[in-house]
């Protein structure tokens, strides 16, 4: 009984103290970003591995997930005699929730992990102290290109992602569905407003992006420097990514579209 | 360097789809018109009931859409709904006597302004007050009208 609560006390402490650390580690990485800006090369090598390299997933994804959409929602509305509203369906669940939460869903899977695993295998082969020997900082080097990366890439893949979708779901319903095309269309130009809906969802996959980069550099930078530590910071990284933007994403809605 | 210069590529290649993304979303999804907003006359109509009229909802004329509800505000001074529509700049010949009305689209669509044309020589112009106007047609008092001359009728038997 008294071990259980220990080992509550523990685990909820060690928490508090990684969360602590990782705010201190965003503000010192935040405040450091002057260098980058003198070293542009350094981010776009970062926007190519973690941009361009996910944009496939987010491409098959964001048109698969766009069709079936299409599919679903036709079968209910068509029981209304509403299916022209399947394009401001599509367009609305897609600008405003889907598009966002996936690509960042898939984000984290594809390149949230390999950023942790990345660092995490930095640290446990010395290279960040070695580093730091020769008076290069690491969080100004290696931490920040990767940040500010994740945070520009996520919204423009959130953006192809809802594109994508909506032309998958706008192909799905003209052609095998024998939707009117042209209602689809402006009955989603009537319904979907740019102010409420794409802006929203943009400052959504911006915030996601800030939180999956940030999940990721941290994870690799705090783990322990061992191969099971970095193989248990890179899950985390999925995991906790997951679920935080989830939680976000709730709190954004209730926020955004009241 | 051709390394490099691929990298350079797929990063440019991508930065500008995500922003082509983002720009077929802005114009072809969301229809964004903050530029028409300008181009058009206003003109005010005040309403007993607007209903569930919401701003940007249509305003038609025989079923085209010529405008926009650019506003809705209570007049504090009649306790009417003032609503105030922009009309498109082609459409400059409409007579001053036309008159408004609140209908919806279907049975539980979306509700809109039609206007009717009225006789009057002389065309709405900006500021203009449309005098004639029929307040939306609420369905739930409709509804309570007939069960309450259903229940009158019950009594006289």
């Amino acid at each position: 009984m008294i071990s259980a609560l220990q080992s509550l006390g523990a685990s909820t402490l060690a928490m508090l103290g990684a969360l602590g650390r990782s705010v201190l580690f965003l503000l010192r990485v935040l405040l450091g970003l002057g260098e980058l800006a003198r070293r542009p090369r350094l981010l776009i090598q970062q926007l190519h591995s973690v941009g361009v390299l996910t944009l496939v997933i987010i491409v098959v994804s964001g048109l698969f997930v766009g069709m079936v959409l299409a599919l679903q929602g036709y079968y209910t509305l068509v029981d209304f005699g509403a299916e022209q509203s399947l394009g401001v369906l599509v367009a609305l669940s897609l600008t405003r929730e889907l598009g966002p939460v996936v690509t960042a869903l898939l984000f984290a899977g594809r390149a949230g992990s390999a950023l942790t695993a990345e660092i995490g295998l930095m640290k446990a082969t010395e290279q960040l102290a070695g580093m730091e020997m020769m008076a290069v900082d690491p969080e100004r080097r290696i931490i920040a290109p990767r940040l500010i990366a994740a945070l520009i890439s996520l919204p423009l893949l959130a953006g192809i992602f809802t594109m994508l979708g909506i032309f998958g779901a706008y192909f799905v319903s003209t052609a095998m569905l024998g939707v009117d095309g042209g209602s689809f269309w402006s009955q989603m130009q009537a319904q979907v407003s740019f102010g409420d809906d794409v802006l929203n969802g943009l400052i959504k996959s911006v915030l996601f992006g800030l939180v999956a980069g940030w999940i990721a550099v941290f994870n690799g930078y705090d783990c322990v420097p061992t191969s099971h530590g970095v193989s248990r910071a890179t899950t985390g990284t999925v995991v906790t990514t997951s679920l935080v933007v989830l939680g976000l994403d709730f709190v954004l809605t209730a926020l955004m579209f009241d | 360097m051709d390394n490099s210069r691929r990298v350079e590529l797929g990063v440019g290649a991508f930065v500008a789809a995500g922003l082509v993304a983002l720009f077929v979303l802005a114009m072809q999804v969301s229809n964004l018109n903050v530029f028409q907003r300008a181009e058009g006359y206003t003109v005010i109509g005040h309403f007993q009931n607007v209903g569930g009229l919401r701003e940007r909802a249509p305003v038609n004329l025989g079923g085209v859409q010529i405008g926009r509800v650019s506003a809705i505000s209570l007049d504090q001074n009649r306790l009417e709904a003032r609503v105030e529509m922009t009309i498109n700049a082609q459409y400059d010949d409409l007579p001053s006597d036309s008159a408004a009305s609140i209908q919806t689209s279907g049975l539980l669509g979306e509700q809109y302004v039609s206007l009717d044309p009225g006789g009057m020589p002389n065309a709405l112009a900006e500021g203009d007050e449309l005098m004639i106007t029929r307040s939306a047609l609420v369905l739930e008092d409709i509804v309570g009208q007939f069960i309450y001359n259903q229940s009158e009728g019950d009594d006289d038997e």
